[in-house]
């Protein structure tokens, strides 16, 4: 099976890192102006297309999409 | 005590006179708003004063005095002249809200030059159409953005110089491109200023309309006698504030309010480089002691969903003026912001063209929650009827908001598009294009934009704009986009789409188109949702009607649909 963080990570870099700077799992995405809030809905699309969820908008919050480890708690969540 | 004073008297007594004396300014002067910013700052005994407190992402910080940005400025502006860059060029400034985005904009004036800042998350499309009509000679950029400029630099021939100011030593630079470190470079004390004069261009911002590419607004150095005046008297900035204005400078906000009304007054101001989270904004407010806040409906609805319990993890005590901009702010929100933070934010009302604030909420004046205000002094606003262009001679009446024009900021034309610019004036009005209505004391209510164009986080987004690069997708047929509305951003990018032969509608497909106009245009513009369709809605000369489409969104009624073709 995928690693969910991996496969996270590398679509966050493929999609949204303009240059070569290096993204960690803890790396901040919102907040660290990496990912803005319009496409974090993109991401959020990307999340539901592959892991087959709904994340509910009370829950796709620009905290809860702040870096890697944390989409993955949420996608988890959301996976049950 | 607020500058304003009486909003009335004010009215009765105003003189754009008042701004020019205060500024010592008189008709027949040079008049450079970087000098105005910076060395007349110093000049009156302010050179030691913190100008501008800077915090990226990390939390890292840096502070500059007067006098720091009157050197940094002169320093920039010294470097592009080094390169050539004389007075009239345009130099694009595409940067992220880092210093020398802020100080760069002061030295582009300085040589004068005219400054032209874009939006850094603008994708490359967006950024050649810009740049092509500007016939930009010299872009600023950080090495995070030059991917964007490399790919279309052969299509560029006239942009002669790329300057990134954060190069990596270790990768070496390519074609046309400048390695400017502000930190490694010596600073220049004396530095000869362009006598520029007011018909002097300054700044040049880019629109979005409903048809068309973006236009470029053309602003001129005496802009400054409006900006600072509306700076002091709304936003009311006084020696002690700390301000902080949320707005990006590649947009108009950030360059009027978030750069030469805060410098040309001689305050304290915060720039926060981060995306946005309530816990990072209280917090930016109470370590800054942030007085005054200038923000947008988007990020006061965006705090609003974040809930009122992450309000008292902080001191935002030292909060004394709240104003808002971009687009209508509904009364819930003025309604909360009172609760939560004992202040409402006050509407304020202006475009791109306008260069100012035209009609707003004044600390002193009575707040009707929804309202966008009254008009600034010296502005002569009104409402006139959408076919005759006259003034309404009752209240109440819902019709096309009417400025009379000659104050300091209008626009003086759309670059390269002079058409364009003469139909915004009839029957001796601006008309900016927003539909209103006036009560019985004088304030003006919003109803909404007069054309199809998106307002969405207060950004304008133009449907055409979308539409076209909708269509350059491998699979999309005809597109139409519409705005739908949004809790946060007020309206946001919705597409239908007719597929090709051969492609099918998916999860995958719609995921991939949205990225696909995500990179080409802005995360703005990109379509929030799209709607495959078997067939767009047309009229019997094939035009698509946007309008049955807009209509659904919204839950309104469809209206006319006899030029509707059968099917």
């Amino acid at each position: 099976m995928e690693d969910m963080y991996e496969v996270v990570k590398e679509y966050v870099i493929d999609e949204y890192v303009e240059d070569d700077s290096e993204v960690t799992l803890d790396t901040p995405l919102i907040s660290g102006g990496i990912v803005d809030s319009f496409s974090m809905v993109s991401l959020k699309r990307f999340l539901e297309n592959k892991y087959n969820i709904s994340i509910p908008d009370d829950k796709a919050t620009p905290e809860a999409f702040d870096s890697v480890n944390k989409i993955c708690a949420l996608v988890k969540e959301c996976i049950g | 005590m607020a500058h304003i004073g009486s909003y009335d008297e004010r009215v009765k007594n105003f003189d754009w006179k008042i701004s020019e004396n205060e500024l010592g300014y008189k008709e027949g002067d040079p008049i450079n708003i970087g000098w105005y910013c910076s060395d007349r700052i110093c000049e009156m005994g302010k050179a030691d004063k913190l100008a501008l407190i800077w915090e990226g992402s990390t939390g890292n910080e840096k502070r500059y005095t007067y006098n720091d940005i009157r050197l940094a400025s002169n320093t920039i502006g010294d470097f592009l002249r080094s390169l050539g860059i004389k007075n009239e060029d345009r130099v694009c400034l595409f940067m992220d809200k880092i210093p020398e985005l802020y100080l760069g904009f002061l030295g582009v004036l300085k040589i004068g030059a005219i400054a032209q800042p874009l939006f850094s998350a603008f994708g490359d499309e967006s950024l050649f159409i810009r740049l092509e009509n500007a016939q930009t000679r010299a872009i600023i950029t950080q090495r995070k953005h030059v991917p964007k400029v490399r790919k279309i630099l052969e299509k560029m021939p006239w942009l002669e110089h790329i300057i990134v100011v954060d190069a990596d030593p270790s990768k070496p630079l390519q074609e046309r491109e400048v390695a400017f470190c502000l930190e490694e470079a010596s600073k220049i004390d004396n530095f000869e200023i362009f006598p520029t004069y007011a018909e002097s261009p300054s700044v040049l911002h880019y629109t979005s309309g409903t048809t068309g590419q973006p236009k470029g607004v053309k602003h001129v150095h005496y802009s400054l006698i409006a900006q600072y005046l509306t700076t002091k008297w709304v936003l009311d900035l006084h020696n002690d504030d700390i301000y902080w204005c949320t707005a990006d400078p590649g947009w108009v906000t950030g360059t009027s309010y978030g750069i030469i009304g805060a410098f040309s007054n001689g305050v304290t101001q915060c720039v926060f480089d981060a995306g946005f989270s309530a816990d990072n904004w209280y917090r930016f407010i109470e370590k800054h002691k942030v007085s005054v806040w200038y923000s947008a409906p988007t990020a006061i609805r965006s705090l609003m969903k974040a809930g009122d319990e992450v309000v008292k993890k902080y001191d935002l005590s030292s909060l004394r003026h709240l104003a808002s901009v971009g687009e209508p702010l509904n009364s819930e929100a003025v309604i909360w912001s009172e609760k939560v933070f004992g202040k409402p934010f006050l509407d304020t009302y202006w475009q791109t063209e306008t260069g100012c604030i035209v009609i707003t909420n004044f600390p002193n004046m009575k707040i009707k929650p929804g309202s966008m205000g009254k008009a600034f002094p010296g502005i002569t606003a009104t409402v006139v009827d959408t076919k005759t262009f006259e003034p309404f001679g009752e209240s109440g009446k819902i019709g096309l908001i009417a400025i009379k024009p000659g104050w300091p900021s209008l626009m003086r034309t759309y670059w390269n598009n002079e058409e364009t610019y003469k139909k915004k004036f009839v029957n001796g009005w601006y008309i900016p294009g927003d539909r209103s209505s006036i009560d019985n004391e004088g304030y003006f209510w919003f109803v909404g934009r007069d054309d199809d164009v998106i307002n969405t986080g207060g950004h304008l987004v133009s449907p055409f704009e979308v539409e076209s690069a909708l269509l350059e997708h491998e699979a999309v047929a005809e597109s139409a986009v519409v705005s739908k509305p949004d809790f946060v951003n007020m309206e946001v990018v919705k597409a239908f789409v007719t597929l090709k032969p051969g492609f099918t509608a998916s999860k995958e497909l719609d995921l991939q188109i949205m990225n696909f106009v995500r990179k080409k245009l802005s995360p703005l513009a990109m379509p929030q949702e799209i709607e495959f369709v078997e067939s767009l809605p047309k009229t019997r000369s094939g035009k698509i009607m946007r309008r049955i489409l807009h209509s659904k969104e919204w839950g309104k009624e469809v209206g006319d649909i006899s030029t509707l073709e059968d099917d």
